[in-house]
């Protein structure tokens, strides 16, 4: 089984030890060499920026917050093991570890130190997905003819490099996607390496809890919950229709997701996943000419920005949220994709009889998402609705007029309502 | 309850239970099959609230009585026995489980009290009649491919089977459509069926019906009601609630003035669609065709993966013409036609077309074009 050494980064078959300079500090995985998808996620990152600067604080408890909403925003491991946790009131940390200090974030000093890291991936690959100021995906497959090494070197290199040029370590995973890299660089933190092989990615899996997927919060847990899924097991039994119907996209996802599949790219520019509006009135309104107007008006500015983009999405979303605050989402699919307004409106227009009995509202929002190039959005006219034909017609009018007069030059009447 | 069944009779009720019943539902007793024996008979019953279906199988009968147990896990067991196997179900009525025993096989199943089972209302049909399964078969298959998915348009989830008037008279006619494309079907009117009220058959019991019309010459028993459609064999009897709503008036949607005709053998029409589609990995694939003097031009330009391009002799004699479709929606309409040329009634690139099987107007298919 090849085996790497993290200290000397010298690579060996096999062994607890590392030949070369006795280092235990060992990994060893049947596909190390092979796999080259990975995530680096810095360990406490805003906290070991401030110990680096100022040693004196090394073996204190640091947290990182305060500021206007009071909230912890980073806690370094010394905080972490008397229970303080990144989003937790500080008052509340305050009671579980009285002694900590306490700084207020200092973004510059993040700001130049995540640049610093990132310029070393770069080094390894052009295809990074930055996640935030200390996490990002690297894609390095075809990468080890020109470093002459395989990824699984390359990043025991890039966590060293990170420590002796930034003082700052990080937790390296390594799998065959971007899901289970992220998974494992949770592993072994901090200054982990952990690895996930395509062989066993199916027994890693088994029993686990979905709240490890990323993306799966406490209110998708709850509605995952709520038809009894609540481990990678009861995923696997779900058909995949059965999925998609009940989650939508998401649904689709968790059926690969629940697999060990993730097919999604390490992309540096993350493309625009949706376009939505909404508008929050001054006095909650259960007024369905009112609320249509809105509706027909958010709508026109998503289609607006969509056109803009030339973009098109299969999916239509209207948000409400009612006078008590609770929120109300409902979606619809399209077969083909939209940048029109008359569809995106009747879609939510449809949407939203289904809810009008339960205002009266105090927001309200359209939305568009899955969204694809707008080259193949509206070919085929609706055999039911012939006027459709006319109506898109009569909307692209619309617009070169608004693109040479300006766009109050010419408007339906329901969006002055 | 205690009776012996051959496992291959008992495989085909309990893997018919076990495919109307719900996998997943809150309400446990909906995944299980209720299983009545009298007499020389046991009857297996499975629902979802909207579909019910019973089989009736003979057996030997020892001891009269009733239980429910789940589909799914008995269909397993079933499934999973040796061919031939003597299978002997037993529920002694106090302990709450069921006992299967094939050979030196032995299970026992939790059971659910039989007082729990939904059973489905009984109620009045307004029109009783009888047709030949080889029927009913062509009229669902040729038009399920249209049925749509959309959830706003839930009118639309089915197949609407209803009576209407035709060149030659009555016909039973079976219409569904998506919006995209539309299927209309039909067949000679049963007699007794004049007075039937049109319903719309949901794509599952359209699916479930499928199961009872293998056997061409069997007579099947339909009953129809506003809200509710049975279909029967001697064996199998299928219930299910209808879609509550209006189908749209679909006649509007049939072109009558489409005059520009092209004629042309259907198997090679959809495998040189087939081909050419290759080339686009877009969802919505467009095929545009190009007709002029006897010529038909299919082509597929992906400006991002490639092109495509192939001809084809067809009959065509009117003026030159391009119009593209959804490479998918052809090929299904294509593939309905099965004994003579598939035949396209063009009016222009923007208007619905129309296909037919040579001059057999019991089956017509309307597709939207798509702007290429």
């Amino acid at each position: 089984m090849p085996a790497l050494c993290r200290d000397c980064l010298n690579d060996f078959e096999q062994g607890n030890r590392c030949p070369a300079c006795r280092s235990a500090r060992v990994i060893q995985h049947p596909e190390l060499m092979t796999l080259s998808i990975a995530h680096m996620d810095c360990d406490a990152f805003y906290a070991s920026v401030e110990k680096r600067d100022d040693p004196s604080l090394a073996d204190k408890p640091v947290i990182i917050g305060g500021g206007r909403r009071g909230v912890v925003s980073t806690a370094c491991y010394v905080a972490r093991i008397k229970g303080v946790r990144s989003a937790m009131p500080m008052f509340q940390a305050l009671k579980l570890c009285p002694d900590a200090v306490v700084i207020k974030p200092r973004m510059s000093a993040y700001v130049e130190a995540s640049k610093a890291i990132k310029a070393m991936m770069l080094d390894l690959t052009p295809a990074i997905e930055p996640l935030s100021l200390d996490e990002a995906f690297m894609d390095l497959r075809g990468t080890e003819r020109l470093h002459g090494a395989p990824p699984a070197v390359m990043l025991a290199r890039l966590i060293k490099r990170m420590r002796s040029e930034v003082g700052l370590t990080g937790s390296i995973g390594l799998s065959h996607n971007k899901f289970l890299a992220k998974v494992a660089s949770d592993l072994d933190k901090p200054h982990g390496y952990s690895v996930i092989g395509e062989a066993e990615t199916a027994d890693f899996l088994a029993g686990k809890p979905v709240r490890m997927i990323w993306g799966v919060g406490p209110a998708a847990q709850a509605s995952l919950e709520k038809v009894g899924i609540r481990t990678f097991d009861d995923l696997l039994r779900w058909d995949k229709s059965d999925l998609v119907a009940r989650f939508g996209g998401t649904g689709e996802r968790l059926y690969h997701i629940a697999r060990g599949e993730d097919f999604r790219r390490v992309s540096a520019h993350a493309p625009m996943k949706s376009i939505s509006k909404e508008t929050t009135f001054h006095d909650d309104t259960s007024d369905l000419e009112i609320l249509d107007g809105h509706i027909w008006r958010l709508s026109e500015q998503v289609a607006d920005r969509a056109k803009a983009k030339e973009l098109a999405g299969r999916v239509v979303t209207l948000k409400l949220k009612r006078a008590n605050f609770t929120q109300i989402t409902r979606r619809i699919s399209l077969r083909d994709p939209t940048q029109m307004t008359d569809r995106v409106y009747r879609e939510a227009r449809a949407l939203f009889d289904t809810v009008a009995d339960q205002g009266p509202f105090r927001l309200i929002g359209t939305g568009l998402s899955d969204l694809c190039k707008a080259d193949g959005a509206d070919l085929s006219g609706d055999l039911l609705d012939p006027d459709a034909v006319k109506r898109g017609k009569a909307e692209r009018a619309t617009d070169s007029i608004r693109a040479r007069f300006g766009s109050d030059a010419i408007m339906k009447g329901r969006s002055l309502r | 309850m205690k009776i012996s069944i051959e496992r291959a009779t008992l495989l085909k009720a309990v893997s018919h239970a076990q495919s109307v019943v719900e996998r997943r539902n809150t309400i446990p007793i909906l995944a299980n099959v209720l299983i009545e024996a009298e007499g020389a008979e046991v009857r297996f019953r499975a629902t979802d609230l909207d579909i019910e279906v019973v089989d009736k199988v003979e057996a030997m009968v020892e001891r009269a009585g009733a239980t429910t147990v789940s589909a799914t896990t008995l269909n397993e067991i079933v499934r999973k026995l040796p061919d031939g196997a003597q299978v002997t179900l037993t529920d002694d009525g106090t302990s709450g489980r069921l006992t299967i025993e094939a050979g030196r096989s032995n299970f026992s199943l939790a059971t659910l009290p039989k007082e729990d089972f939904p059973v489905m209302a009984t109620s009045e049909y307004s029109a009783n009649f009888s047709a030949k399964a080889s029927v009913l078969r062509r009229l669902f298959d040729k038009s399920k491919f249209a049925i749509s998915t959309e959830e706003t348009r839930y009118y639309l989830n089915g197949v609407y089977m209803h009576v209407s008037e035709s060149e030659g008279g009555k016909v039973l006619r079976c219409v569904a459509t998506d919006g995209h494309r539309l299927a209309r079907i039909d067949a000679d009117l049963p007699e007794n069926a004049s007075d039937m009220p049109g319903v719309i058959v949901p794509r599952k019991t359209v699916g479930e019906l499928r199961k009872l019309l293998d056997d061409d010459d069997m007579q099947i028993a339909v009953s129809v009601s506003e809200t509710k459609v049975r279909f029967a064999t001697p064996e199998i009897t299928l219930t299910s609630k209808v879609i509550d709503g209006t189908f749209p008036d679909y006649t509007r949607v049939i072109p009558q003035g489409n005059t520009r005709k092209m004629e042309v053998d259907a198997a090679d029409f959809a495998k040189a669609v087939d081909r050419v589609a290759t080339v686009s990995s877009e969802r919505s694939r467009a095929v545009k065709l190009s007709l002029d003097e006897d010529r038909l031009v299919l082509s597929v330009n992906a400006p991002d993966s490639g092109a495509a391009e192939e001809e084809l002799a067809v009959a065509y004699g009117d003026e030159r013409l391009e119009i593209g479709f959804n490479a998918k929606y052809l090929l299904e309409i294509a593939s309905q036609v099965d004994r003579e040329n598939a035949v396209f009634l063009f009016n222009s690139s923007g208007d619905p077309t129309l296909m037919r099987e040579g001059n057999d107007t019991s089956a017509v298919y309307v597709v939207m074009p798509m702007r290429v």
